[in-house]
């Protein structure tokens, strides 16, 4: 591929002002990403979030986000002033949030916050943003569009509210989506089910997908490639379905403590944690895969 | 020590009606440990506050240690009978310091609410004397995980039922949770109901489980027969399948009723 990558990240820092003094939630990130699949994974406090949100700009208002590059399909986010963020947010870059019961308005039905998405970003009559919406309900295998656009979000099940949310996601057809535990709040079938339906969407359009998640198994098989996060800093990037085979102690310490089904073990390894491992030297997330 | 008979829960009445618990029978021997398993909404949860006393209206037979049990539980069974919750963060009173948290149950059954066996109890889940006096918000998740697991067993029960208690945690939290349970387990000769929706959890902690959908049980396993990937009901083979990670194959052959 000889294009611009869709996104450059490089030495990425968000640091949060406390009464207690700074506290670095990420420490020098720096990936680059294609049209694929990339995960990122990291227990709680890894920083994987932050990652995401200061993408998109989505910060707190005691953060300070800094980095030497933040580049989005050529345009720079650090120096973009607020109508060119409103601009890439949802169309350029958009963001799939973990729970649907919070992240949709209860208020409005499902298919004004679906067309309403399309309609920021198109100048276009409401018959079309209302065709368009139907049509993307349909290729996120909802049944009943129609019924669904005039359902309120409580009376969804999880799973549908999920797909509405990723559907409000691709309408004005982002060129990047990042998914942040887009299916923890999912029973485990129905979560893969609505990861099918991304990576259909994401596959046929050739959008990038950053999926932050805390599971190790599901982001091995689901992604073609993988950054593992600890204490704000990546530890090491690698093939996705290499996971299993991965070198840093922190990544094989904690597949080692993941109970598994065909094996009978007393008791389970637990993690050392290595001071050295917060110390250690920035690991570059790599080039697209 | 656990007899369950014909166990059913039913919420609500008329028109809204639903049928949580339909049916369930199980029986848990001393010192076993048994998994029940299903996706929310199957009544597994509800199996076990209705064991716990949690629940008003069910109808069949419990009986714990030899003693069948009606609506009302004596304190005896409250003393042996202990229960440890999900959500580490809800469980805490966010007001009462750790020290209080764990005193509060001694009071109530008149035993010895002493400082050395507060201080005791914390050691035996991992953490030290520094911990008694800090509020629930001074503390990790896996820390209040452990206080929650304190507070169960300062009770000396013979029986812990626990409801998804590592699923909140990091895998790596979960794994010292889970390790603190077994070895609780082996050293006082405990019995445990697991819920759980993570098969991997249930296969190392558990001996035998069932599976539920919809209020039932659809089918009751040794666990040997899950490590030999051998569930015969189709959805076990399903939840141990989708277990296993992400494949397009797999999710092309759900059957879809969402």
């Amino acid at each position: 591929m000889s294009e611009a990558p869709l996104l450059e990240v490089e030495d990425l820092h968000v640091t949060f002002h406390t009464p207690k003094g700074p506290v670095e939630a990420v420490r020098g990130v720096s990936f680059i990403l294609g049209r694929e699949k990339l995960g990122i994974v990291g227990e709680s406090g890894s920083g994987k979030s932050q990652t995401g949100r200061a993408i998109l700009g989505l910060m707190d208002r005691r953060a300070v986000v800094r980095a030497k590059t933040l580049r989005f399909a050529g345009t720079d986010l650090l120096t973009a002033d607020a109508a060119t963020m409103r601009r890439i947010r949802g169309a350029g870059i958009s963001m799939i949030l973990q729970d649907p019961k919070y992240s949709l308005n209860p208020v409005m039905s499902v298919g004004r916050q679906i067309a309403e998405a399309f309609l920021v970003h198109h100048k276009t009559t409401r018959q079309e943003a209302r065709r368009r919406t139907l049509e993307i309900l349909e290729a996120v295998r909802i049944r009943d569009p129609e019924r669904v656009y005039r359902a309120y979000p409580h009376e969804l099940s999880g799973g549908m509210g999920q797909r509405v949310m990723i559907a409000m996601m691709m309408i004005p057809e982002p060129e990047i989506i990042i998914a942040d535990e887009p299916t923890s709040a999912l029973d485990v079938t129905v979560s893969l089910q609505v990861l099918a339906i991304l990576d259909d969407m994401v596959t046929r359009r050739g959008t990038g997908l950053i999926l932050i998640s805390h599971d190790l198994t599901l982001v091995a098989s689901y992604c073609d490639r993988v950054l593992i996060m600890y204490a704000g800093r990546i530890m090491e990037s690698c093939a996705a379905d290499q996971l299993t085979n991965a070198e840093h102690p922190y990544t094989r310490g904690l597949l080692n403590c993941l109970p598994k089904i065909d094996e009978e073990s007393e008791s389970l390894p637990t993690l050392v944690r290595d001071p050295s491992w917060a110390a250690d030297e920035v690991v570059d997330g790599g080039p697209a895969g | 020590m656990i007899e369950i008979e014909r166990l059913n829960v039913v919420f609500g009445h008329r028109a809204s009606l639903v049928h949580a618990v339909d049916d369930v029978s199980f029986r848990v021997d001393r010192g076993e440990s048994f998994g029940l398993v299903g996706e929310s909404g199957s009544g597994k949860s509800t199996v076990l506050r209705a064991i716990a006393g949690l629940v008003d209206d069910w109808t069949g037979g419990i009986a714990v240690a030899g003693e069948a049990q009606g609506k009302r539980r004596t304190l005896k069974f409250r003393r042996e009978v202990q229960m440890v919750f999900q959500d580490p963060y809800g469980a805490l009173h966010p007001r009462h310091t750790v020290d209080h948290i764990l005193k509060e149950p001694l009071r109530i059954h008149d035993l010895d609410p002493s400082d050395e066996r507060v201080v005791r109890t914390l050691e035996e889940v991992g953490l030290d004397e520094s911990f008694r006096f800090r509020f629930p918000h001074q503390l990790s998740g896996g820390q209040r995980q452990r206080i929650a697991v304190a507070r169960a067993l300062i009770m000396e029960p013979s029986v812990l039922l626990l409801d998804e208690p590592t699923s909140a945690l990091d895998v790596s939290i979960q794994a010292e949770v889970l390790n603190l349970l077994s070895r609780f387990r082996r050293e006082r000769d405990l019995t445990f109901i697991l819920v759980s929706h993570n098969l991997a959890v249930v296969s190392h902690m558990c001996e035998r489980l069932a599976v539920m959908r919809q209020g039932k049980i659809v089918e009751s396993l040794e666990i040997e027969q899950l490590r030999r990937h051998r569930p015969n009901h189709a959805y076990t083979q399903q939840l141990f399948q989708a277990a296993q990670g992400y494949s397009r194959d797999f999710v092309a052959s759900i059957a879809d009723d969402l």
